[in-house]
């Protein structure tokens, strides 16, 4: 064939084929997920021991096993699930294996202790479908997570991977993409939501031929880890719409920014550029289409500020990652000067969809302003933490009480944190709004990366406030001053408050205190800095007068406020308190009362922590 | 002492002797040893033709780097907000009780070395402690003492 552009596609094509050719998806297939999650509960382990049990039973042959990315059911991991009726075993152990080889392979049965039960019901669950947690969402990035094999480039063509790479790089042009997406009303998954089509559109029409896109997997914020779990699932995804936006762009080199705390991401998203390369996908020519295009892993090494993009551009140039003024934007001026384009990591997952299935397919999905899904990762005081994807316009009380599966205590939630450091707390009567762009900002808070953070009664609020003015303050870069030095008066009031040395008025100057960084910031970190006090004074004032005026900490959470005491009607006298206690501030006879002497007592909880009874509480 | 910086030079040809590569190797020569050593910095300084102060302020920046010796064992507990709402400071401070060391700091016989980190990313598995690069997930104080024990040289096991 003379034509070079349908050499390199056929090889791939022809690769396709073959592996279709010998993939019955009617062979079981036993799951592992393991992202960093399960990996944490054991679940290398537990696929070693499977291994081991299908050779030692001789199952060999009528059975695949093998890891998978996040399934982002983290709660009960190690998830394993037994393909194709999707058999759905949770918290399993190493000592399970046999079972699940003996019984589920080998019989077909299903092993009823390994079921994920209802906490709500109390009912069993068999199939990974019916799950609460899984039936309410709508998986799109999401969906071959718990399928494909995160390190194989074949599993990723079996699934359909690169078809969207091989229709824009051959059959469209530049401007066509960018209407797609455009037309897809997709925006951006960073949190801010500025439309992804336009941004490109931007960059493209800079002038210069040397341009560059990045991607961003410096996430942040604390409490979200969609991006992590995303390229630890499905590296390729994010890679094929990297090198879609690339030629629409017209870039030639790619950077992707990631975080060094995330070890499994860098070395699967490594394993799958190798692989990329091999195959045609990256460098010289790809697919024929003569379009160049690589790209560099670069690791960020511990500075939230970096997420920012124009320090993050400062980051990988190899300074401090300090925010610059802007106009000129990254899209004129970014990094080493040059038109440059940077997008989230599900920005750029989110395209070979939109390519694959056309911008009207997408569009019909979510709100009017907001469209398509969005994965939050769903974390606190709840039932399913884990990572879900649902279409924009969820409201806030479907997403908690239905895929979140509510309160795992009987302790009532009060509210949810949104956006990390820059968001705000959302209270439970408001829980009816949908989950969109807009309605989060109306109500003072962001969408962010997708961090929701669910916290019940014995959360307190003003505690939270300090927790995340404490993060500002640290990682503040120090270029300006009112973000510098503002946060950290801010972060000092709100230490006094929760130590029990607040006055009155303290509440107004914080609100002073709030509008003046929000003006004098020149970065995002601190205009937005001041949100979690804003919206915790807003919706739980009575919290901040409780520990001003009353010297009290409603939630029992803030130490200088609080006294541990144990109930003389539930304590038995077991002595595990007092065995525990390191500062020997419990004492009593076996058998008799134990009672808290308050001035030894450091307040630690361990006391608490060990009751089997629940005799000591915070007063 | 002085530490044997031979793998400097090995680590700049890696990334070549542009600005961009200040970072990346800096981050390679924290994993070689575990922080960095004054004379690695004078070195990477006077190859890449970076100056000495330009080095330590991107050094001091970041923080994953360390420019003091660490412990043996490096104890991280996360600090994000899901591990912070599920009580991740009570596990802190009793850290800090049994090994008398604050966060950032190195026990005297360089055993130990407590550090804080803003968000792991195992959320679900709230609050987290990792110790040399295993996870603990949903630890709890009464849980430290006999987790940090088996890392302990002289054992010291909580009595129960």
């Amino acid at each position: 064939m003379s034509n070079p552009t349908a050499n390199v596609k056929l090889a791939l094509e022809e690769l396709r084929a073959e592996l279709m050719a010998t993939y019955d998806p009617a062979k079981p297939c036993v799951t592992v997920c393991a992202g960093t999650g399960c990996c944490a509960s054991g679940a290398l382990e537990v696929k070693a021991a499977l291994d081991e049990e299908i050779k030692k039973q001789g199952a060999d042959v009528n059975v695949d096993i093998k890891i998978t990315g996040c399934r982002g059911f983290c709660e009960q991991g190690p998830l394993v699930a037994v393909l194709p009726s999707k058999i759905f075993y949770a918290k399993v152990k190493q000592t399970d294996a046999a079972q699940i080889i003996s019984k589920t392979i080998l019989k077909g049965e299903v092993i009823d202790k390994l079921l994920y039960k209802d906490p709500v019901t109390g009912e069993k669950i068999i199939h990974e479908n019916d799950i609460p947690f899984y039936k309410e969402q709508h998986r799109i990035l999401l969906h071959d997570s718990g399928s494909i094999d995160p390190t194989s480039f074949e599993d990723y063509l079996i699934v359909g991977g690169y078809k969207a790479l091989a229709k824009a790089l051959l059959t469209m042009q530049p401007d066509e993409i960018i209407d797609e997406v455009k037309n897809a009303g997709l925006g951006g998954r960073g949190g801010a939501g500025f439309p992804t089509g336009r941004k490109w559109e931007l960059c493209r029409q800079s002038p210069g031929t040397e341009k560059y896109v990045i991607i961003n997997a410096d996430e942040g914020d604390p409490g979200a880890f969609q991006d992590r779990s995303l390229i630890e699932a499905n590296p390729h995804s994010v890679l094929e719409g990297f090198i879609i936006g690339a030629f629409a762009i017209g870039a030639q080199h790619g950077y992707i920014y990631i975080r060094h705390e995330y070890p499994l991401a860098v070395e699967r998203i490594k394993i799958a550029i190798d692989k990329a390369r091999e195959h045609g996908i990256l460098g010289k020519n790809i697919l024929g289409s003569g379009f160049d295009f690589d790209v560099t892993v670069q690791m960020g090494a511990g500075a939230f500020v970096c997420g920012e993009e124009t320090a993050l551009m400062a980051s990988i140039e190899g300074f401090l990652g300090e925010p610059k003024a802007r106009p000129p934007y990254p899209a004129q001026s970014g990094l080493w000067g040059k038109p440059t384009n940077i997008n989230n990591v599900k920005t750029w997952a989110t395209v070979p969809y939109i390519i694959n299935k056309g911008a009207a397919w997408y569009s019909q999905m979510g709100t009017e302003t907001s469209k398509g899904t969005t994965i939050f990762s769903l974390v606190g005081k709840i039932n399913n933490t884990g990572l879900v994807e649902v279409p924009m316009g969820i409201s806030l009380r479907d997403l908690i009480e239905k895929v979140g599966g509510g309160s795992p205590s009987d302790k009532k939630l009060k509210a949810v944190q949104t956006g990390g450091p820059s968001g705000g707390c959302i209270p439970e009567s408001l829980w009816d709004v949908p989950v969109d762009y807009k309605s989060l900002g109306k109500l003072g808070s962001i969408m962010g990366s997708g961090g929701m953070i669910v916290m019940d009664e014995s959360t307190c609020m003003v505690d939270i406030a300090r927790y995340f003015l404490n993060f500002s303050r640290f990682e503040s870069c120090g270029k300006c001053t009112a973000c510098r030095e503002g946060v950290t008066r801010m972060y000092e009031i709100l230490d006094y408050i929760t130590r029990g040395y607040g006055q009155e008025g303290d509440i107004d100057q914080l609100e002073e205190l709030c509008k003046s960084i929000k003006a004098g910031s020149l970065c995002g970190l601190g205009q937005t800095a001041p949100n979690p006090v804003l919206t915790t004074i807003k919706y739980f004032r009575e919290e901040y007068e409780a520990h001003i005026r009353d010297k009290t900490c409603p939630a029992g959470v803030c130490k200088e406020l609080i006294t541990f005491y144990i109930l003389p009607d539930k304590c038995t006298g077991c002595s595990l308190c007092a065995r525990y206690c390191s500062d020997q501030a419990i004492t009593g006879e076996k058998g008799g009362l134990y009672v808290i002497d308050s001035d030894k007592c450091q307040r630690c909880g361990v006391c608490r922590e060990v009751c089997n009874f629940d005799a000591v509480v915070v007063r | 002492m002085a530490e044997d910086i031979s793998k400097v030079d090995q680590i700049i040809d890696t990334y070549g002797l542009e600005q961009k590569g200040l970072i990346p190797v800096l981050l390679d020569i924290q994993t070689e040893y575990h922080y960095l050593p004054p004379e690695a910095i004078q070195h990477v300084s006077e190859r890449m033709n970076i100056p000495m102060i330009q080095v330590y302020q991107v050094a001091s920046f970041y923080k994953v780097f360390s420019l003091e010796p660490r412990g043996k064992h490096i104890i991280t507990v996360c600090m994000g907000t899901a591990c912070h709402v599920r009580g991740s400071t009570m596990l802190v401070d009793q850290i800090s009780r049994v090994l008398h060391v604050e966060p950032g700091e190195t026990t005297s016989d360089m055993q130990f070395t407590l550090e804080e980190v803003n968000c792991l990313g195992a959320c679900a598995l709230g609050p987290v402690m990792v110790i040399d690069g295993k996870y603990f997930g949903k630890m709890t104080v009464n849980k430290i003492e006999k987790t940090l024990s088996k890392y302990m040289e002289t054992e010291v096991v909580a009595n129960e």
